[in-house]
C-alpha cells in the first residue's frame, strides 16, 4: 500500500506519496521531480545520489522514501540562494571541476556536508571525505582544488 | 566555398583562454537532463531478462504468464526484432547482441524484455517468463579460448586474413599483420634479445550514468528516441536498420551524457525500447541498472600479448616483434587490428612486425574504451624497453628519445609521419623536475610512452547571426566534456565577436545534417573545423551586406576584429559596421544571415603522450599507491587549456585504476563476479595523488588553428608507467595486470625464492 510521506524538502514543505519499498531516491526523482539527483549504481557506492538528511549525508538510494517522513532534506536544487550560487557551485565551474556532471550533484552535497563540519580542510581529509563519490572523467585533481577555493571563500564569509 | 583548413599560424584572441563553459550553470544546479531525466506523458518502464549462463541454447521462451498480468503492456523477445537486413552480418551482430536469437552466448545476453505501467510491474512481469536453456561448455580466457579443444562459440567462425582460408571453425575470427623490414635480420644485429608475455585484463569504461533512453514510436511509423549516446547520428541509423524503419522518420534527440569513453558508441538496449514502444503504442524509457551496466556492456579486451625486442649496446633498437590476442565478446571487432596498429607507433623502427587475432570467448561484446586497444599493447612494448635499457645501462628516457619516431618517419601501421609530438614530450620529461625528484622508502619510478591516431570523419556544422548579433552554433557532435566551450571560442575566434555572444548547442537528427559519432578524440578537431568554415563562410555573407549598406563593390571590403571596413582612398573613411549592426539591417539587405558547412574531417594529427609516475609498494601487503604523477601531452593547439588539463588528468586516472584495481572476475561457471562498484572499484578520490600536467603544442599541419584530438591519450601510457615504476619499487617485473595486490605479493614472493 502506497504511504503518503511529509517531508522539508530544500526548506519547502514537501508531501509525495510511495510505496513502502521503494526508496528515496527514486520517490525524490520520480514522485517530487527532483532529477538533480542522480543514480550511477542504486547500491550506496558511487555517491551520485547523495543528499543531505536532517543534516547527515547519506545516499538516497540506501534510504526508503517512507524513513523520510518529518524529516528534512537538501538537495542540489536548494544549494543555490535564488541566482546567486553557492560558492563550491562557483569554484566547481571557475576550476572546471566537472566534465560530464552527472556525479556532479553528489559532489556538491559531499563537500557541503563536509565544509560545514570542517571548514579548514586539508587536501588529505578532503580526499577521504569524497572517497564515497565516484567521478570517472576529471582524476579528481580539479574537484579537490574547487572544494580547497570554496572552503577558503567561505572562511572568509 | 572550397574548404582550405590548412594551418596559417595566426595569433588568437579567443582560443587558449579558460572561459567557463556554457553548460555548467545547469548541471551544478541539477537543471541538466540526463539519459534518466527525460519523462514523457503516458510512459511505461521496460527492464530486460538477461541470461544467467554464458554459453547456451535457447530451447523455449514462454512469456503467457508475463503477457496476463495486470499493467503488462508489452512483452518482447528476438521474435518482435527479425533480422531486417540479411546479409549484413555486422547489423546481425549487434541485433543478436541487444536481443539473443538461437543461443546466449554471455552472461548477461538478453533474452527478453518487458515494458508496464511501473517497475514494480515490470520486475514481477520478469519473474514469469519462463526460458528452458541448453547449457552449453563456455570460454571465458582468451589464451584457453584459441586452444583447438575449446569451446566454440560459432560454428561458422572462419578464421579471416589467413591463406590458405582454414578448413576447421575456431574462436580466432580475424589475424591480421603490419609492418615492414625484416625482424630476423633486425634480431640478429641486435646484442639483446628480451621477450616475454604480458597479460591484461578486462576492465569497463566506468562511465556514473547508467545506459538510459526514452522510446516513442507512433503508429504512422514515425519515432522518436531520448538517449545519452556519443552519437545519436549513428544511433539513428543502427536503430532505424534494426527496426526496418526509414532513417528519416527516426528522431533522436541526445540528452547530456554521463560519460562514455566509448562505450556509448554501440547501440545496446534502445533498439529494444523502440520495439517495445511499438508493440505497446506507448512511450517507454529504458534504464539500465548498474550491474546490466558491468554484464551487458561495455568491456574492452583481456589480452594475452608475446613482445620480442632487440637492441644493440648503444641503445638503438633493431627490431620490435609483437604477437597479440585480444578477447573480442562473441562478436568479431577491430581490437587486435588496434593493438596491432599502435604497439609500436612511438618509435622509428627499421624492422617491424605485428599479428593481431581477435578471440571470441563467452563475455560481453567488446566495445570502444578511450584509445581502444592500444593501452595493453603499450604495456606490454613499454615494459620491455625499460627492461633493455636497464639490460645496457641507459636511461630509460634516453634510449625513447634515441628511438622515437619524427617527421618522416614510416610508422609501424604504414603511413609515414608529419610533424609529431613523441620527442618534444620526451624531452620535455627528460628536464621535468619530477624526473629528478627523490624517491622515498620503498618508492619507485617508471615512465611510459603512448599513442592514438586521432580521427575526423563526417561533420555538419550550422551557425546563425541572430538579429542582434548573437550567435548560436548547432554542431551534431556530442560533447563529453566541454566541448560546447572549445566550439564557442573558435566561432568567436573566427568571427572576431566576444565568447559571451556565442551559444553552442547540440542538435538533435533533425537540426543538423548527419554527423559521425564523438569517438576517436575528433569532437573539437572536427567540429571546430566545420565551425570555422561555416563561420568563414557567413562572414562573406556579412561583407556582401556591408556592401550593401554602403553601396560599394564587395571587394572593397574586408573583416576584422567583429567588423566589416571599407577599405581604399574612395571608401576608407567609413566607419566600420560592426557584426550586430550589418545582422540588425539584415532584413533590408537579403535576409537572415548564416554560415554552414559540411565536410570529412581529414588529417587528425597523430597524439603522442609520455607519463611519468612514482609509486610506493607496501612489501608486506602489496598494497600499492601512486605518489606522484605527471602527464606531458601534445595538444597541437589547446582551444580551452583547462578542459585539456582535464581529458590529460581523466585519462591517466583511468588509467591507474586499469593499472591497479580494475578487472572483470569470472568463476568457473562463466558467470561475473563483481558486477557492481563495490567490487569492481574505479580509483576514488582517496587513491590519487594530484595529476600535473604540461600541454605541449605541436600544430596539426591540417587544421586552420593546429588543432589535434586531445581525449583519448592519455589513457595509453599509464598502465606501463605505473607497471614500470612497481617493477623498480619491488624490484620484480610486473607482467600482469591490473597489479592488485595479490599479484604483487605473489611476484615479489616468487622473486625471493
Amino acid at each position: 500500500m502506497a504511504q503518503l510521506v511529509s517531508t522539508k524538502i530544500n526548506n519547502d514543505p514537501i508531501q509525495f506519496v510511495c510505496e513502502p519499498q521503494e526508496p528515496l531516491l527514486d520517490a525524490l526523482r520520480d514522485r517530487v521531480g527532483l532529477t538533480g539527483v542522480k543514480e550511477g549504481c542504486g547500491t550506496g557506492d558511487c555517491g551520485a545520489c547523495s543528499i543531505i538528511l536532517d543534516g547527515t549525508l547519506v545516499c538516497s538510494c540506501l534510504v526508503l522514501g517512507v524513513e523520510a517522513e518529518g524529516r528534512a532534506i537538501e538537495t542540489v536544487e536548494g544549494m543555490a540562494d535564488g541566482a546567486t550560487l553557492h560558492p563550491l557551485q562557483t569554484k566547481f565551474l571557475e576550476h572546471a571541476a566537472l566534465q560530464c556532471g552527472i556525479c556532479t550533484p553528489g559532489f556538491l552535497i559531499a563537500a557541503k556536508a563536509l565544509l560545514k563540519n570542517n571548514p579548514a580542510p586539508t587536501e588529505e581529509e578532503i580526499r577521504y571525505a569524497l572517497a564515497g563519490n565516484l567521478c570517472r572523467c576529471t582524476g579528481y585533481d580539479k574537484i579537490v582544488r574547487a572544494v580547497q577555493d570554496a572552503a577558503k571563500v567561505m572562511r572568509k564569509g | 566555398m572550397s574548404n582550405n583548413t590548412k594551418f596559417t599560424g595566426q595569433s588568437f584572441k579567443s582560443v587558449g583562454t579558460r572561459p567557463l563553459r556554457p553548460d555548467g550553470l545547469d548541471k551544478v544546479t541539477g537543471r541538466a537532463r540526463y539519459g534518466a531525466d527525460i519523462q514523457l506523458p503516458g510512459q511505461l518502464t521496460a527492464l530486460i531478462l538477461r541470461s544467467p549462463h554464458a554459453h547456451a541454447t535457447i530451447k523455449s521462451i514462454d512469456t503467457s504468464k508475463a503477457e496476463k498480468l495486470k499493467g503488462v503492456k508489452a512483452v518482447l523477445t528476438s521474435a518482435d526484432l527479425p533480422d531486417k537486413n540479411k546479409g549484413d552480418q555486422d547489423l546481425f551482430d549487434i541485433l543478436d547482441n541487444c536481443m539473443a536469437r538461437k543461443k546466449v552466448l554471455y552472461d548477461g545476453h538478453s533474452v527478453a524484455a518487458v515494458a508496464a505501467i511501473d517497475a514494480v510491474t515490470a520486475r514481477a512481469a520478469l519473474k514469469l517468463i519462463k526460458v528452458e536453456y541448453a547449457i552449453l561448455p563456455h570460454v571465458t580466457d582468451v589464451d584457453e579460448a584459441v586452444k583447438p579443444k575449446a569451446p566454440l562459440l560459432n560454428r561458422k567462425c572462419i578464421t579471416q586474413g589467413v591463406e590458405p582460408t582454414p578448413k576447421k571453425a575456431s574462436n580466432v575470427a580475424k589475424r591480421t599483420e603490419f609492418g615492414h623490414g625484416n625482424t630476423e635480420t633486425g634480431f640478429a644485429e641486435a646484442d639483446f634479445v628480451k621477450e616475454r608475455n604480458f597479460k591484461t585484463e578486462q576492465t569497463h569504461q566506468g562511465y556514473i550514468e547508467p545506459h538510459a533512453c526514452v522510446a516513442s514510436y507512433s503508429p504512422d511509423g514515425t519515432a522518436e528516441l531520448w538517449v545519452c549516446t556519443q552519437g545519436h547520428f549513428v544511433f539513428r541509423q543502427q536503430c532505424a536498420a534494426l527496426l526496418g524503419m526509414d532513417v528519416s522518420k527516426l528522431r533522436v534527440t541526445p540528452t547530456e551524457i554521463g560519460g562514455g569513453f566509448g562505450g556509448k558508441t554501440h547501440v545496446w538496449a534502445e533498439p529494444v525500447a523502440l520495439a517495445l514502444s511499438r508493440k505497446a503504442n506507448r512511450p517507454v524509457k529504458l534504464v539500465m541498472s548498474r550491474e546490466e551496466v558491468f554484464r551487458a556492456s561495455g568491456p574492452t579486451s583481456a589480452t594475452s600479448i608475446d613482445i620480442k625486442i632487440g637492441i644493440t649496446k648503444d641503445g638503438t633498437i633493431t627490431a620490435g616483434d609483437a604477437t597479440l590476442r585480444y578477447s573480442n565478446g562473441p562478436y568479431v571487432g577491430p581490437w587486435a587490428m588496434l593493438g596491432a596498429m599502435t604497439a609500436f607507433a612511438c618509435y622509428d623502427l627499421k624492422n617491424v612486425r605485428t599479428v593481431g587475432y581477435e578471440v571470441l570467448v563467452n563475455r560481453p561484446k567488446t566495445t570502444a574504451y578511450r584509445a581502444p586497444s592500444a593501452p595493453m599493447a603499450a604495456f606490454a612494448v613499454e615494459s620491455v624497453i625499460d627492461e633493455l635499457a636497464a639490460e645496457i645501462g641507459m636511461d630509460p628516457v634516453e634510449v625513447r628519445i634515441k628511438n622515437a619516431a619524427k617527421e618522416g618517419s614510416q610508422s609501424s601501421y604504414g603511413p609515414v609521419y608529419g610533424p609529431i609530438g613523441i620527442g618534444p614530450t620526451l624531452e620535455a620529461a627528460q628536464k621535468h623536475p619530477h624526473m629528478s625528484a627523490k624517491l622515498g622508502k620503498n618508492q619507485g619510478r617508471g615512465m611510459a610512452c603512448g599513442f592514438w591516431f586521432n580521427f575526423g570523419g563526417q561533420t555538419c556544422t550550422d551557425l546563425n547571426i541572430a538579429p542582434d548579433g548573437t550567435v548560436t552554433l548547432t554542431v551534431g557532435t556530442i560533447d563529453v566534456g566541454g566541448a560546447r566551450a572549445s566550439l564557442s571560442l573558435i566561432a568567436a575566434e573566427e568571427l572576431g565577436i566576444s565568447y559571451e555572444d556565442v551559444k553552442a548547442v547540440v542538435g538533435d537528427t533533425t537540426s543538423v545534417g548527419y554527423n559521425d559519432m564523438t569517438d576517436g578524440s575528433r569532437g573539437t578537431f572536427s567540429s571546430s573545423m566545420a565551425t570555422i568554415i561555416a563561420a568563414r563562410n557567413a562572414i562573406s555573407i556579412l561583407k556582401e551586406r556591408a556592401a550593401t549598406m554602403w553601396e560599394i563593390p564587395v571587394d572593397k571590403v574586408i573583416w576584422e576584429e567583429g567588423h566589416a571596413k571599407a577599405t581604399g582612398k574612395k571608401h576608407g573613411n567609413l566607419a566600420p559596421l560592426s557584426l550586430a549592426e550589418i545582422a540588425a539591417e539584415a532584413p533590408n539587405t537579403g535576409g537572415p544571415i548564416a554560415g554552414h558547412n559540411e565536410l570529412v574531417a581529414d588529417g587528425a594529427g597523430v597524439s603522442f603522450a609520455t607519463h611519468i609516475c612514482d609509486v610506493e609498494v607496501d612489501r608486506e601487503t602489496g598494497r600499492t599507491k601512486v605518489v606522484r604523477y605527471t602527464v606531458i601531452q601534445d595538444a597541437g593547439k589547446a582551444v580551452h587549456p583547462t578542459y585539456v588539463e582535464g581529458q590529460y588528468q581523466g585519462g591517466a586516472a583511468q588509467g591507474i585504476g586499469w593499472a591497479l584495481n580494475e578487472e572483470y572476475i569470472y568463476g568457473d561457471d562463466g558467470r561475473l563476479q563483481n558486477p557492481g562498484f563495490l567490487d569492481y572499484r574505479i580509483p576514488v578520490c582517496s587513491d590519487l595523488p594530484m595529476i600535473d600536467t604540461q600541454i605541449l603544442e605541436i600544430p596539426n599541419p591540417n587544421h586552420p588553428y593546429g588543432v589535434r584530438g586531445v581525449g583519448e591519450t592519455s589513457i595509453v601510457p599509464p598502465l606501463a608507467a605505473v607497471a614500470n615504476a612497481v617493477s623498480n619499487a619491488a624490484g620484480v617485473r610486473m607482467t600482469h595486470v591490473p597489479m592488485s595486490a595479490p599479484r604483487i605479493l605473489k611476484a615479489i614472493d616468487s622473486a625471493q625464492d
